[in-house]
């Protein structure tokens, strides 16, 4: 659809306001905020996809990362046949010749489910005792159980989930949304990620390059939030510069920058003139943002954090000032769920510090009418094995592609079903099955877009956020 | 949309593929309309061919009848595109793609003027235009096709502006003024080329001329997956910067590279250089499969050979033949059988390397050797003298700085034909080293091929893509853009060169000179049209806002790297040594929070190594410095034959608060308060002319002499924010110096270091 000339034609848009002598305002373009959306979700958008082909649904997403691949048995998929198996071995006919990471070579035996589950919601549905606080909100939750994907190993599983190629140098599916879209806030990115880390053990690494935007222009690319030091790197001023003084510099440098543009004529000038306001203000807006202080008690209560903790909670109350305030892909990573041992210890750590917080989540949207509009998304890099693991300490299990549970919540899907089912022994996916990529083409479609026609030339190939292989919308889980 | 159509428009006046009355190209006009919306089903790829018809291949696209030369009416491809039935209409509605109706009647007047085929650009051998005796080819070649489409090229640019392109694109570094106002004096006929020679011959060439290629060869610090933890390669870079700098020809900068090890005069220097094939990504992540690592290991190196040798994308090819080239899933594993024998580990840790001895250390070492042959000749033996040389010997070797390099083995890896690139697959064929068979070939008879050859022939003669790629990717440090401006992709879905004949006889003469590099360099920068200047008309900005046509220069940021090191070099904090381990500025703390195994604290360096140029920044795949990122630095997890050129809020956030910036305004402010001149309006114009090279208008200086009183008086009631001020950075402000002056002059110095003009190449 799109190919790069078109796209750079789009940031050329300074090019021919530049005659205006404005400070680039136009060239602001897809870092300002467009006219609000009209409360129906109008089909334009500020990015490159505009008119939306499809009606959205959805404005926004926050994603929830669980990183390191938490147990769908533990957590989701209730099976009480693997608890009847515990202890023996494992059916060969459903494990042999199929990829193993850390029990390859290893004597393999069913271990039954480490909780007990208990059912939530008006259609009943059975969750792990660890979540009550999500069973309260079942009735606004979409559970699928029949996720797959394509990676075993932690990092090219993120690549994976993160971009659908695990080949590094692809955009992150937040720098897809933000560039096909836009982003609704002047003074924030469109794109933010946050990462909490459980108090658990050594947590996996993260990557930088899960939140790059790849081959896509770098305004696109993900901006972390960190919760101690500069918010955003670089945002604070140099020790000594007060805001006053920064401001007359900044000032001083768009004058000159203004001076010297009148001699070359350049449209970049016009740009970089922008992105200094922007930058300025940003100096101002984020710390505000991430000010949590401000919020009442109550607020602070139901998420169950405290100002500047750093945690999955205060994270997921920052999403919501972001969510207001028109960040469009915002993206929360929780670390340690990597159980290979310890699992009946340290899980129910990690299911404590997100619970309450992800339905307080929930809650606020819908109280604020925000939840249909903002499209939630919960779930790990890859599910675990229902073979136990004995060989790294108190029994886990290991790293599994064939099945994981995930959840959606708001945005156009439905709330309260679940949708598909993994085998008896929570081995493979079997019934509705599906990919990464068919959660990248629903997600796409709730925010308006055709996954098939957003595309960007790279290498020669029409590149997607869906990949080559076939994918489908999920239509049986929206609204 | 409106805006973007009219410039479309405005730009196809003046780059108009065909006019009515002009016979099409099939490679101009043709080949990027087939190979866009119809070769996915009806190209190269076998497997997903429908009806049996191949739209790349004339043959086949006359027997189907889809194409009847010279009837566009009884051709079923015209018939097809233009039906309105929704079963029959190519492309079909699920393609998602679209022809226009121009992109129709181009196709029709195509096959009604004869419906000719040409083999695809890049894969014709090259054709070496004839050029008048006398003439810069350059200049000849772009002014030809100027007169084509009726554009005169612009002016030659003033001589500060030249000055300042030429350092900036041939070292990365400013002029300082003293090199500016000589050169303005100079008024000899070969003022310029003399320039040119003195810069060429920098040592600071060899850095310049380093970034590009170690961006396409993805030399990095680190590992890249999972951990990404360190490994020993940094003398590979120095190696890259030696390389180019002694003018090494680029064939034998091939060789050394791919087969370094297996050269028959292989050296420490060659098998250094063989380091590239120890660039690619590595894991130590537990539960990693040896198997799926073999595999992405492999995939990896035909990917870097196809980007930074043949600049094609092979990356296809791993799962099935090319969409849209003639690169086969076969071509794909027969070239990753080439690095079959090379030494690697499918997982965990990297060793060590080789021990890499300096001239001096190579001295000491031949020093030691023969003093412990001595001592083992002495009558009577004394062992205990033996002992301790040997030990002092080994202790020196230990210290010795090492490297990756390539270590061939006996008993290679199988490779096979992964059938849809799937590594658990274990049917497919056993693969041996193979040219890919779409090229021209190069004999070699009695034994299986190893990487000399695959070098060898990267730079044969008969090779037509290697020098191409190269020169294309040079044109683009000189100008901008590339000629075809996809610098990654010379296949059917890059660009035709706008310019084919320039791009023709620039990889022509590469060859011809001997793969001279340095040659060619100077004569691009020695060319007219490397010199005229970068502004154009209203008009000319209008018709080709790209410059694509050449009928000026391009103007553009500089790359990260030099961005730093102008900054560093203008304020006298520059430590310009060449080579040496990789360097950490600062950094914001807590930045490789979310690396583990092990977690890490990053310490900034003290000393020298904090002051030095960007190409030595520790380049951590996973987290690269923030100050490198934003400003387009590649992580060098993928080899990047390409930057973009982002102008974005992070780079205001870093120029403006990276401590870096700040400690190098405040190292300049020092210098200006050491300036000969007292007066203030005196200051700014020593400042200006450091930075820019030229006096401030009467404008700036009276915004800048503002600035300086308003802070002035501040600082002179505020002592203690300039104290923290100067807290800020290593640097310490020399004696006898006015705080409050120092500290008000960081303002001003901080504002020029900020400008637009200051980092951008016009």
């Amino acid at each position: 659809m799109r190919n790069t000339t078109g796209v750079k034609l789009m940031q050329r848009r300074s090019f021919l306001a530049n005659g205006s002598r404005g400070i680039g305002s136009v060239a602001l373009a897809s870092l300002l905020p467009s006219p609000a959306f009209p409360a129906g979700l109008s089909p334009n958008s500020t990015g490159v996809v505009s008119p939306l082909p499809l009606r959205p649904k959805a404005k926004r997403v926050i994603w929830l990362t669980m990183a390191g691949g938490p147990s769908h048995l533990e957590t989701f998929d209730h099976k009480p046949k693997l608890a009847e198996m515990h202890g023996k071995p494992m059916p060969q006919s459903m494990t042999k010749g199929q990829q193993l990471a850390q029990l390859q070579g290893q004597k393999l035996v069913c271990q039954g489910p480490q909780f007990a589950f208990q059912k939530f919601g008006r259609n009943q549905t059975e969750i792990s005792v660890l979540f009550p606080h999500i069973g309260s909100v079942m009735d606004d939750i979409c559970l699928v159980r029949s996720m797959t994907t394509d990676a075993i190993n932690h990092d090219p599983a993120h690549m994976f989930m993160n971009t659908g190629s695990q080949i590094a140098g692809r955009p992150s599916m937040g720098s897809w949304v933000t560039y096909g879209l836009g982003s609704e806030s002047s003074d924030l990115p469109g794109f933010v990620v946050l990462v909490s880390t459980g108090r658990g053990r050594s947590p996996q690494p993260i990557a930088a390059r899960q939140w790059s935007s790849g081959f896509l222009p770098s305004k696109h690319q993900g901006v972390q939030l960190r919760s101690k030091g500069d918010p955003v790197l670089y945002l604070g001023n140099p020790a000594g510069i007060s805001r006053e003084a920064q401001s007359a510099d900044v000032q001083a440098i768009n004058s000159l920058n203004r001076k010297f543009d009148s001699v070359v004529d350049d449209p970049e000038i016009a740009t970089r003139i922008s992105q200094y306001e922007m930058a300025f203000q940003m100096q101002g807006s984020v710390p505000d943002l991430m000010d949590i202080s401000k919020e009442n008690s109550r607020m602070l209560q139901m998420y169950g954090c405290n100002p500047g903790d750093g945690s999955f909670a205060s994270n997921c109350l920052l999403a919501r000032r972001l969510a207001e305030r028109g960040s469009r892909f915002i993206q929360l990573y929780h670390r340690d769920w990597d159980h290979h041992s310890l699992l009946k210890e340290e899980l129910p750590l990690r299911a404590k510090e997100v619970d309450q917080a992800c339905a307080a989540l929930i809650r606020d949207l819908k109280q604020r009418g925000m939840l249909e509009e903002t499209l939630i998304v919960w779930t790990g890099e890859f599910g675990r094995t229902p073979m136990a693991q004995g060989n790294k300490g108190p029994v886990g299990r290991d790293h599994h592609n064939k099945a994981m549970s995930m959840w959606m919540a708001g945005g156009g899907v439905r709330g309260g079903m679940v949708f598909g089912a993994t085998d008896d022994l929570g081995y493979a996916a079997e019934k509705d099955v599906i990919t990464v990529h068919d959660i990248h083409a629903t997600m796409l479609h709730l925010l308006g877009i055709d996954h098939e026609s957003f595309t960007f030339k790279f290498q020669g190939l029409d590149a997607k956020l869906t990949g080559v292989e076939p994918s489908r919308v999920v239509k049986e889980v929206l609204l | 949309m409106r805006l973007t159509s009219m410039i479309l428009l405005l730009v196809g006046l003046v780059v108009s593929k065909a006019d009515a009355s002009e016979e099409l190209d099939f490679n101009r006009d043709i080949r990027p309309i087939l190979s866009d919306n119809c070769f996915y089903c009806h190209g190269p790829d076998k497997s997903q061919r429908k009806a049996g018809l191949r739209l790349d291949d004339h043959e086949s696209a006359i027997k189907t009848k889809a194409v009847v030369p010279g009837s566009a009416s009884k051709s079923i491809l015209i018939e097809r595109i233009n039906s309105t039935d929704q079963d029959v209409i190519m492309p079909p509605p699920e393609a998602k793609k679209k022809l226009s109706s121009a992109q129709k009647e181009t196709l029709k007047r195509w096959i009604d003027q004869g419906g000719r085929y040409k083999n695809h650009w890049a894969y014709e051998p090259l054709a070496k235009p004839s050029i008048p005796s006398g003439q810069n080819a350059i200049d000849y070649l772009v002014s030809k096709r100027l007169a084509k489409i009726g554009l005169s090229p612009s002016e030659e640019a003033d001589k500060r502006t030249l000055v300042r392109r030429l350092y900036f694109d041939l070292l990365g570094l400013p002029p300082t003024p003293e090199v500016v106002v000589d050169f303005e004096k100079d008024k000899s006929p070969n003022a310029y080329a003399n320039l040119v020679e003195k810069i060429l011959s920098s040592p600071h060439y060899g850095e310049r001329m380093a970034i590009a290629w170690l961006d396409v060869v993805r030399f990095a610090d680190t590992i890249g997956y999972h951990s990404d933890t360190s490994r020993n390669i940094w003398p590979y870079r120095d190696y890259v910067i030696n390389s180019f700098n002694q003018n090494k020809k680029f064939d034998r900068f091939t060789m050394e590279q791919i087969a370094g090890d297996l050269l028959p005069d292989a050296s420490q220097e060659t098998r250094v250089g063989s380091g590239f094939n120890r660039l690619l990504l590595s894991t130590e992540e537990g539960g990693a499969q040896p198997k799926d690592y073999e595999s992405r290991m492999l995939t990896d190196r035909v990917r870097a050979i196809g980007a930074a040798w043949l600049g094609q994308t092979t990356g296809c090819a791993q799962c099935h033949d090319h969409k849209f080239d003639p690169m086969t899933a076969r071509d794909f594993y027969s070239l990753g059988a080439f690095f079959s024998d090379i030494q690697e580990a499918a997982i965990g840790k990297r060793e060590e390397g080789m021990a890499v001895a300096d001239e001096m250390q190579k001295q000491r070492l031949a020093k030691m050797d023969a003093e412990l042959e001595q001592l083992r000749n002495k009558k009577p033996v004394v062992k205990e003298e033996i002992t301790a040389a040997e030990k002092s010997r080994k202790l020196f070797h230990d210290s010795l700085p090492r490297t990756l390099v390539s270590v061939s083995m006996e008993k290679k890896r199988v490779v096979r034909l992964l059938p849809r690139g799937n590594w658990q697959d274990e049917t497919g064929e056993i693969m041996k080293p193979a040219f890919p068979a779409f090229l021209p070939q190069m004999k070699v008879e009695g034994r299986e091929l190893n990487r000399l050859d695959l070098a060898k022939w990267l730079v044969s003669r008969d090779n037509p893509l290697t020098a191409r790629t190269v020169m294309n990717r040079s044109w683009k440090q000189f100008f901008g853009v590339g000629l075809s401006k996809v610098l990654d992709d010379l296949g059917a879905q890059g660009e035709l060169p706008l310019n084919p004949e320039l791009l023709d006889w620039l990889a022509s003469e590469f060859i011809d000179s001997g793969w001279d590099m340095k040659h060619m360099v100077r004569t691009m920068v020695n060319s007219k049209t490397y010199r005229q200047d970068s502004r154009g008309s209203k008009e000319l900005l209008l018709k080709d806002p790209y410059n694509r046509e050449l009928s000026r220069q391009s103007r553009f940021r500089v790359d990260a790297e030099i961005v730093r090191d102008n900054a560093l070099a203008v304020s006298g904090l520059l430590v310009a040594k060449i080579g040496g381990p990789s360097v950490k500025p600062y950094q914001p703390d807590r930045y490789w929070e979310n690396l583990n195994f092990p977690t890490r604290e990053y310490v900034a360096d003290k000393g020298d190594s904090q002051y030095r140029r960007g190409l030595y920044v520790w380049w951590q795949r996973t987290f690269l410095h923030p100050s490198m990122l934003a400003f387009d630095a590649p992580s060098r997890e993928e080899c990047a034959a390409d930057r973009n050129r982002s102008n974005i809020p992070q780079q205001a956030l870093v120029l403006l608060n990276d401590p870096t910036y700040v400690e190098a305004a405040k190292a300049f402010a020092c210098k200006i308060l050491k300036s000969p001149g007292s007066a203030t309006s005196d200051r700014i114009a020593w400042a200006w002319q450091q930075v820019l090279q030229r006096n401030p208008t009467a404008d700036e200086l009276s915004t800048i002499q503002i600035l300086v009183e308003k802070r002035l008086h501040e600082y002179r009631n505020d002592e203690k924010s300039a104290q923290q001020l100067f807290n800020v950075g290593l640097f310490v402000i020399p004696d006898g110096l006015d705080k409050a002056e120092v500290a008000a002059w960081t303002h001003v110095a901080r504002v020029l270091l900020n400008l637009h003009e200051t980092i951008t190449r016009y």
